[in-house]
């Protein structure tokens, strides 16, 4: 029991620690596919320890919500990562807590924080983004739904460490249609979701453009620096769910030991390594899409989910 | 075979037909004509990839020479026929024009195929698990792309739906008629052939007269 505990502690330092080196390796091999030098792969642990020692400025027409939002982001991803699987294969303490669908509302209530806040600053170009993000919301909800759907159908089950065992017991389920365009409609739901480059330019620095971003630009000191935080950590909560749940089950513990535990680190690393090596390819060969060109890129991910549903519902 | 190989010949036979019905898909949204070419191309190759697939499972060595007739005919000679004949307008690097939207219409295809499942469904009760896959996907791939052609304003995008109608009949054919004699096979790999070069000249000359091919502004006959 008290292992049990442990093992969730770690898991949860594992992303909170490890996530900004996933972000700062995703630009700095961005920059190095551009032609670039790009910026040192600790760059994000350094721009959060920078602003953790500033002032924070605050709005005097802004109320608690803005004060709170930080912290209920930050909160948010930290949840999610005790419900999933992240370094092991089998429940840990907190596991049955909330499944999927549970940490699925977790993330939601801090993104819809942030939109909230956003308008709470009364910057203009806050609202516009927060609009902005809820419209890529509204749309991405609907994939969201079917692929929790057709998870639960073919798993019978919602718990996500019952889920990744489903898909390859035996190993043949792995190439099933419904596994593979799972993955494929979910991976263009992170894309919609953190904001990269298809949907949202996440280096652009022009607030018109901006989606993503605006809704934090009023954020000074450490607030600015747990937003910055929060973020990497959603993108890697977010990553660990594909790689872990939907797409390859393999490189985690099953052993209870600590050492099974601790060399399950480099494993979940390398995976996401290998997203983040995904990530960069679709960014550097895509172009940001038109805003109204957003409801095509969504539209056809989830016609991509539903025929998940479709091919699975015909084969049993 | 073994029970365990058969289970991953009938897993990937499945795949095949999942990422062919996203090919259908993907010809209603590609927005340039090079798009729909590419698309096309790919169904093809998985077309041939689920003859081969079949023909393993079935014992037939007819269908490898269908999945080579596929590769030779859709993904060469077809595309490359399209470059030397249509050249401007394969080259075009214009947006393509739809009466109804890239969203709509896909829902809108997503409609047409459950409608296909729902039409095949009561004659699946006594056929094997590939025909499951097949059959109400090469359905599918052939009402959306009778929907691509009603919809699209251009004639080379419509010109690739017709040839996608015969690649979702001939998916659905492979596997409900494994030992099809192969002369049928021929006839129709040429006849597409011939198809592909009428049309395509027949497009150029259209272009050469009046200057574009997008078929929603061509509503009124010249007066010479």
């Amino acid at each position: 029991m008290v292992r049990m505990i442990l093992f969730n502690l770690i898991q949860v330092a594992v992303v909170m620690f490890l996530s900004p080196l996933a972000v700062g390796i995703l630009n700095r091999f961005k920059e190095r596919v551009a032609g670039k030098k790009g910026p040192s792969i600790f760059q994000t642990y350094r721009d959060i320890w920078k602003l953790f020692h500033k002032d924070q400025i605050l709005s005097s027409e802004s109320t608690w919500i803005f004060r709170a939002t930080p912290y209920v982001c930050f909160a948010a991803p930290i949840l999610v990562t005790m419900l999933i699987p992240v370094l092991t294969s089998y429940p840990l303490f907190f596991a049955f807590m909330g499944d999927m669908i549970g940490g699925g509302f977790v993330l939601a209530l801090g993104g819809f924080f942030a939109t909230i806040a956003a308008v709470d600053s009364a910057n203009p170009y806050g609202a516009m983004g927060a609009s902005r993000t809820r419209m890529v919301g509204f749309l991405a909800e609907p994939v969201f739904m079917v692929v929790f759907f057709t998870v639960c159908f073919v798993a019978n089950s919602t718990i996500p460490y019952i889920v990744q065992q489903k898909w390859v017991h035996p190993e043949s389920n792995f190439f099933n249609p419904a596994h593979i365009l799972v993955a494929v409609a979910f991976f263009m739901l992170i894309l919609a979701e953190t904001g990269k480059i298809p949907v949202d330019n996440p280096s652009g620095h022009f607030e018109l453009a901006m989606i993503d971003e605006s809704k934090s630009l009023e954020y000074s000191g450490s607030g600015a620096a747990l937003m910055k935080w929060a973020g990497s950590m959603k993108f890697f909560v977010l990553l660990c769910i594909f790689l872990n749940v939907l797409i390859a089950p393999w490189g985690l513990a099953s052993g209870t030991a600590l050492g099974d535990v601790l060399l399950a680190i480099p494993l979940i690393f390398i995976k996401v390594l290998g997203a983040v090596i995904l990530i960069v390819m679709v960014e550097s060969s895509l172009a940001k899409l038109r805003l109204f060109r957003i409801t095509a890129f969504l539209g056809l991910a989830f016609v991509v989910a539903v025929a998940a549903v479709l091919t699975r519902m015909m084969t049993t | 075979m073994t029970p365990d190989k058969v289970a991953w010949i009938h897993e990937l036979i499945l795949l095949v037909a999942g990422f062919f019905l996203l090919c259908s898909f993907g010809l209603i949204a590609a927005s340039q004509v090079m798009g729909c070419l590419r698309v096309y191309v790919i169904q093809s190759l998985l077309l041939a990839a689920s003859a081969v697939l079949l023909g393993i499972d079935y014992h037939s060595a007819d269908l490898w020479i269908v999945a080579a007739i596929a590769i030779v005919a859709k993904a060469v000679l077809i595309p490359f026929l399209l470059r030397r004949t249509a050249r401007h307008d394969m080259i075009a690097r214009r947006e393509l024009q739809q009466a109804i939207s890239v969203p709509m219409s896909l829902l809108i295809a997503l409609a047409l195929t459950v409608l296909a499942y729902y039409i095949v469904d009561p004659m699946m009760d006594h056929t094997s698990r590939s025909v499951h896959a097949n059959l109400p996907i090469g359905f599918a791939a052939v009402l959306i792309a009778i929907y691509t052609i009603t919809v699209r304003r251009e004639a080379l995008p419509q010109m690739l739906s017709l040839l996608a109608i015969e690649n979702g009949a001939f998916f659905a054919g492979i596997a409900i008629a494994p030992n099809f004699p192969l002369i049928g096979e021929l006839a129709a790999a040429f006849d597409v052939l011939m198809v592909v070069l009428t049309l395509g000249v027949l497009s150029t000359q259209i272009h050469r007269l009046s200057g574009s091919t997008e078929v929603g502004t061509l509503s009124e006959l010249m007066e010479d």
